[in-house]
């Protein structure tokens, strides 16, 4: 196809791809994000292909592999236009029906709809289940309605047009004044606004600049980003785009987790399809700005998220920090001004140059404004990802759209920010979401992981837990991170393991202010976080690991024990049938009896002990009472005896 | 270049643009420890031990003295009780590896770190990076770096590269603060050339031996 070469072609090819799009058409969209592809969505596409042909629907109703649609915890995802009926955890085995009821009957299928836990009304439409209806999903939305290896789906919803604004009718101080009057503040991690990160590129001196998508999202648990350049790619070209329009940039890169292959696949299929329409390239739109992008795939470094050490990996050295005195956004790649965003936040600058910064300050809170995609995982009924206007309670977001713990366990704490955050205990639920709110709490934003825990989770192992990640994942350049973790970790293993003594949680602390106060990079200044904040909100925990030999979450296996209560046993022979260790003694009206020398402690016995029984028992803190004798175990049975 | 005018500890201390405040004290005589700075070679700020005290536009921050590059009317102090506090514990910290390293009980004894604070891990090497970092920026040979990362990075010869390039050179030996970069050369020296070190028997023939 011929190169577009003004905004007026660009609208004109949008309004033929519109014109031979009826919006009234039948169209399944499957999603087919990585959290779907791992719960089969490609067979069900396979199905859904091969059932159009077999009932004689082709070209009559149109298919689309879309991207990630969020409520990954019930994918995969089907949603049918126009009507929006949305079937979830679908199978194989569901489309002949979804295909000979719904697209040629009109029927629904009630057993595929989602079910609202509280009033068990089924609900068809996709906005209207909770999850979805209580969220803004400004930046993720399109997710769900694009093939992320089609332009023209992009263009069909309107894409490109806030470049083709940019570079007609704005100059290049206009578009950093728009997105400096946004307010954007950075996405990725300590939420440094943007447009000042532009401006100071913008007026650095040097002919060649550079301006990078940072996607080598490396929190554990968090696929926003992922999600977002799989399914929605064109959407982060074009933020880039006009990025590099703004600060004066003709080179751009893209670094990508090589762990992310759909990601990397598809934003190279969009580069290559935006270079061939004109969006990339030498006068791009006919503006006379030039603008190339290059993947660069990252090899699997957590530490590589953090500016400078992106940049000197970028540059083919091993992805280790320097030191940000003179911001990289001055001095960065190659020494040249680099202007360094997450995916999602690129992906917030179409939007702001379409709609406006007035548009997108009305959203959110005084100091942190637009939308936030927060990947919900952990101890929640729904897993997923959940874009909300920033100032949303906590509550709302863990409860409305989350709906709540599992299990009818009770909330203990939400760990957000990745290992750099900290977590955030139940009384500061109402809490705001916001860049500053999280920081004052003691967490901070970072990319938007948000891992809820219930009251099962020992936080004094889920501090060592980050503590064990980042052991690794330091790149081990500055003593004050590489050493003052290791021995932080090894204090905290000895605490969860019963071995913590008076003095520990002071050692930390000062372990925690030297790497906070002297590491080179920002991980190492904030690898203490995931220590300082459980022992900020949950230090009672600690004290009774160290003090009392007892772990309150009943959580460390080497301070609790299994024991079976010998008055509540009824020897119905579950526990000892299901050990799988053989440790449970005892027999048909003989009361059961663990040997502790050979448990494990893997739970089991206090999984399978009937309830109406409850006589296996977790205990901490305190001895295992001695096994009653032999020849007390027998159990009389009086009814059978009658 | 123009001049540039800092207090350090009081004393006014007049510097050159791009100069570091590493730099600017050394030269008037005001000492700052460090382990991975050497004047042949491009700071590091591995060690952290150059750490020093700067009031940055009202605020008082920790920064690098080998990396922070000096300013108009900043005020430096080498030593205060947060510096040497930062100090005593980086020692410490590294006192764990290398508890018989001369140079940091050196430092131990200025400020009172205590050599078996941590239990001791003897890995022997500090990551202070002279080595690699000689034979690369100097050298140019890259006969050495650093292997893996986190808690697991050391240092090690590349051994076709070694071969080839370090039997007549030895240069980095002396600038290592432990004897870690010894024991790594030695190890290679031993996989690279059996005979030259203590002649051990094959592996063939050691496995004859044994039948």
């Amino acid at each position: 196809m011929a190169r577009i070469s003004s905004p007026a072609e660009l609208e004109e090819l949008r309004k033929a791809i519109l014109s031979k799009r009826d919006p009234n058409k039948r169209c399944i969209t499957l999603c087919s994000g990585s959290a779907c592809h791992a719960s089969s969505s490609e067979e069900v596409a396979v199905s859904i292909e091969e059932e159009i042909k077999k009932q004689g629907l082709s070209g009559e109703v149109d298919f689309r592999k879309t991207g990630c649609h969020g409520f990954c915890e019930r994918g995969p995802i089907i949603v049918i236009h126009p009507e929006e009926i949305c079937y979830l955890q679908i199978e194989p085995k569901d489309v002949p029906e979804i295909v000979s009821q719904t697209i040629k009957e009109n029927k629904v299928i009630e057993r595929l709809l989602y079910t609202d836990p509280s009033t068990n009304e089924k609900i068809i439409h996709e906005s209207e289940i909770p999850f979805y209806k209580n969220q803004q999903r400004l930046v993720f939305g399109s997710n769900g309605n694009v093939d992320p290896k089609s332009i023209d789906d992009y263009l069909a919803l309107g894409g490109y047009s806030a470049l083709a604004k940019a570079l007609s009718r704005m100059t290049c101080e206009q578009v950093l004044d728009e997105v400096k009057k946004s307010k954007l503040r950075g996405r990725g991690g300590g939420g440094f606004p943007a447009g000042r990160k532009w401006e100071e590129s913008r007026n650095a001196p040097g002919e060649i600049k550079y301006v990078i998508v940072n996607a080598d999202e490396g929190d554990p648990g968090a696929y926003m980003d992922r999600s977002l350049l799989e399914g929605n790619p064109h959407s982060i070209l074009e933020g880039l785009t006009i990025g590099a329009y703004a600060v004066g940039s003709h080179e751009g890169y893209i670094y990508v987790r090589q762990e992310y292959p759909l990601a990397v696949e598809n934003v190279t299929i969009a580069i290559r399809k935006a270079v061939e329409y004109g969006f990339l390239g030498k006068n791009i739109l006919g503006s006379g700005f030039d603008f190339n992008i290059k993947v660069h795939q990252g090899a699997g470094a957590f530490v590589c998220g953090e500016s400078s050490a992106l940049m000197t990996a970028l540059e083919g050295r091993a992805g280790e920090p320097r030191p940000k005195y003179i911001h990289t956004a001055v001095k960065g790649l190659w020494d040249r001004p680099s202007v360094l965003n997450n995916v999602e936040t690129w992906a917030n600058v179409p939007l702001i140059i379409n709609k406006g910064a007035d548009w997108f300050t009305q959203i959110g809170t005084e100091r942190s404004k637009g939308t936030k995609i927060f990947s919900l995982v952990g101890k929640i009924n729904h897993t997923g990802l959940v874009e909300v206007p920033m100032g949303m309670p906590l509550k709302d977001i863990i409860y409305k759209i989350g709906g709540g713990i599992p299990g009818g366990r009770r909330f203990k704490a939400v760990q957000t920010g990745g290992p750099s955050g900290g977590c955030i205990p139940e009384e500061l639920l109402d809490l705001e979401v916001g860049f500053d709110e999280l920081t004052k709490a003691g967490s901070m934003m970072g990319s938007g992981g948000m891992i809820v825990m219930d009251e099962d989770t020992c936080m004094v192992d889920v501090s060592r837990y980050f503590l064990d990640f980042l052991t690794d994942e330091s790149c081990g350049k500055c003593a004050p991170c590489r050493e003052g973790i290791r021995q932080m970790l090894k204090i905290l293993t000895n605490i969860t393991k019963g071995k913590g003594k008076e003095g520990d949680i002071e050692l930390l602390d000062e372990l925690s202010e030297v790497a906070r106060d002297a590491s080179l990079c920002a991980l190492g200044k904030s690898a203490p976080n995931p220590f300082l904040s459980t022992l900020r909100y949950f230090r009672d925990e600690y004290e009774a690991h160290i003090r009392e030999k007892r772990c309150p979450a009943f959580s460390c296996k080497e301070l609790i024990a299994y024991y079976i209560d010998p008055d509540k046993c009824k020897a119905c022979m579950m526990c000892l049938r299901e050990c799988p260790s053989e440790a449970i003694e005892g027999g048909k009206n003989q009361i059961h009896v663990i040997d502790q020398d050979k448990c494990t402690k893997c739970g089991t016995c206090f999984e399978v002990c009937p309830p109406r029984f409850g006589a296996a028992k977790k205990i901490s803190g305190e001895p295992v009472p001695s096994p009653i004798p032999v020849e007390a175990r027998i159990i009389v049975r009086k009814s059978k005896e009658k | 270049m123009s001049e540039i005018l800092l207090q350090i500890d009081g004393r006014e201390v007049k510097a050159r643009e791009g100069m570091t405040i590493l730099e600017a004290a050394h030269n008037v005589g005001i000492s700052i420890p460090a382990l991975c700075c050497h004047e042949k070679l491009e700071p590091y700020g591995a060690c952290r031990m150059c750490t020093v005290e700067a009031e940055i536009s009202g605020w008082t921050k920790l920064v690098a003295a080998c990396l922070y590059p000096v300013e108009q009317n900043l005020v430096v102090r080498t030593r205060s009780e947060k510096v040497d506090k930062t100090r005593k514990m980086i020692l410490e910290l590294l006192l764990a590896h290398a508890p018989d390293s001369v140079k940091l009980q050196d430092l131990a004894k200025e400020y009172g770190a205590d050599k078996d604070r941590f239990e001791k891990e003897a890995s022997f090497c500090i990551h202070c990076g002279l080595c690699v970092r000689y034979c690369a920026e100097v050298k140019k040979k890259n006969a050495l770096g650093f292997v893996d990362r986190g808690t697991r990075r050391e240092i090690s010869f590349i051994p076709e590269i070694a071969a080839r390039e370090c039997w007549n050179c030895k240069e980095c030996f002396p600038l290592c603060p432990t004897s870690a970069l010894q024991a790594s050369f030695v190890l290679t020296e031993a996989l690279i050339s059996p005979s030259s070190s203590c002649e051990p028997e094959s592996e063939e023939q050691a496995t004859i031996n044994t039948k």
